[in-house]
């Protein structure tokens, strides 16, 4: 919980106003702040894809965004990425949580992982992992810059040792 | 179902004069190229590409600029390959979105149509799937099919004069438009539309 507070904080610090997600174990506090805000936007998505056109939106109407999701989302999402972002131009921030690395407990996100990487790096979109509390805040906003300079899609990998936090 | 009388290029020039002041998102094809040959606006953004994310960059911006009223003008191909966008839309409800469905029962701009209407390759809309029962199902407050001209602009012009999210269904004739020229460059389009939309006292 209070990693994903710091998360939270450092998306609000770059002027983040509007949060498209779906839900995933390791996302549900960042979800649940974000839902708890007033001053923020929470489109809750029925597929992944959706989220890409709703940050474009918000793009061209002058508002900030970012996309919640996971790997699987992330490879769900491509021909939106491909054909709205990439083809017109368009910042996009991506926060995906990166299942399927060492210590992964459930055989079901041992597959999606391992493409994440390859399928970024194919679409020449910049990524940087976050595994650190002290990284967060200053990687996020190196990434709000590299998005809002390069008119690109860009990605940080949420890590296990960042977002894991055992059930109470 | 069959052929209609109504035609597309009509239906936009219906309401063509209301939609200044409206960030207007359209998908690609023959739906942008008529509403391009009525005369180009900087607050119209043609989607080339990306089938089905028209409405979700509609509801991005009624979510920004809660003020804008966002007119979406979509089609059957292109909705049905997002129909969890519909639900998205519902649940969000945006007051300030119209969503605007021309349905010809085929997938005309991708080669799914014919000279002189013929189809042969129809959307699911052809055999009996009604996309106003869908959105009105998915929870839209307002979703209606027409099928004359005169039902379509009463519908299109109150929804976009009102205040709730809305879906007007028009069923249309599957004909290819005169040309499928847009003579603005995606980017030149990308760059003067959100410039339209953020320019307070703009040209829109």
């Amino acid at each position: 919980m209070a990693n994903s507070q710091v998360v939270y904080d450092a998306m609000k610090g770059v002027g983040i106003t509007l949060l498209s997600a779906l839900p995933e174990t390791w996302l549900v506090h960042l979800i649940r702040m974000a839902d708890e805000d007033p001053a923020m936007t929470l489109v809750r998505l029925a597929k992944e894809e959706e989220g890409v056109g709703v940050s474009a939106g918000a793009h061209f109407a002058g508002a900030r965004s970012a996309m919640l999701l996971q790997n699987h989302g992330f490879l769900q999402a491509i021909n939106g990425i491909v054909g709205v972002s990439l083809l017109y131009k368009i910042p996009l921030l991506m926060l995906i949580t990166d299942r399927g690395s060492f210590g992964e407990k459930d055989p079901w996100q041992t597959e999606g992982g391992k493409y994440t990487r390859p399928v970024l790096d194919a679409l020449h979109i910049a990524h940087d992992d976050l595994r650190r509390p002290d990284e967060v805040q200053p990687k996020i906003a190196h990434a709000m810059t590299l998005a809002q300079a390069s008119l690109s899609p860009v990605a940080l990998l949420l890590q296990r040792d960042l977002m894991w936090e055992e059930p109470n | 179902m069959g052929r209609t009388e109504l035609k597309r290029l009509d239906c936009l020039k219906a309401i063509y004069p209301r939609l200044e002041g409206c960030a207007v998102v359209t998908i690609m094809g023959a739906v942008a190229a008529e509403l391009y040959s009525l005369g180009h606006r900087p607050n119209f953004f043609y989607l080339e590409h990306a089938m089905g994310l028209a409405s979700s960059i509609g509801l991005g911006i009624a979510l920004a600029q809660p003020k804008r009223k966002v007119v979406v003008i979509d089609g059957d191909g292109s909705v049905l390959m997002n129909l969890g966008g519909l639900t998205t839309l519902a649940r969000s409800r945006p007051n300030n979105l119209v969503h605007l469905i021309f349905d010809n029962e085929t997938l005309l701009s991708v080669g799914g149509g014919a000279p002189g209407g013929h189809k042969w390759f129809t959307t699911a809309t052809a055999t009996g799937t009604d996309l106003a029962g869908i959105a009105s199902a998915a929870g839209f407050p307002r979703a209606q099919m027409v099928r004359e001209l005169g039902d379509f602009e009463e519908a299109a012009l109150d929804a976009i004069n009102g205040d709730q999210l809305s879906c007007i269904v028009a069923k249309v004739d599957a004909e290819m438009p005169k040309s499928f020229l847009i003579d603005v460059h995606m980017l030149e389009n990308r760059f003067e539309f959100p410039r339209a939309l953020q320019t307070k006292g703009g040209v829109i």
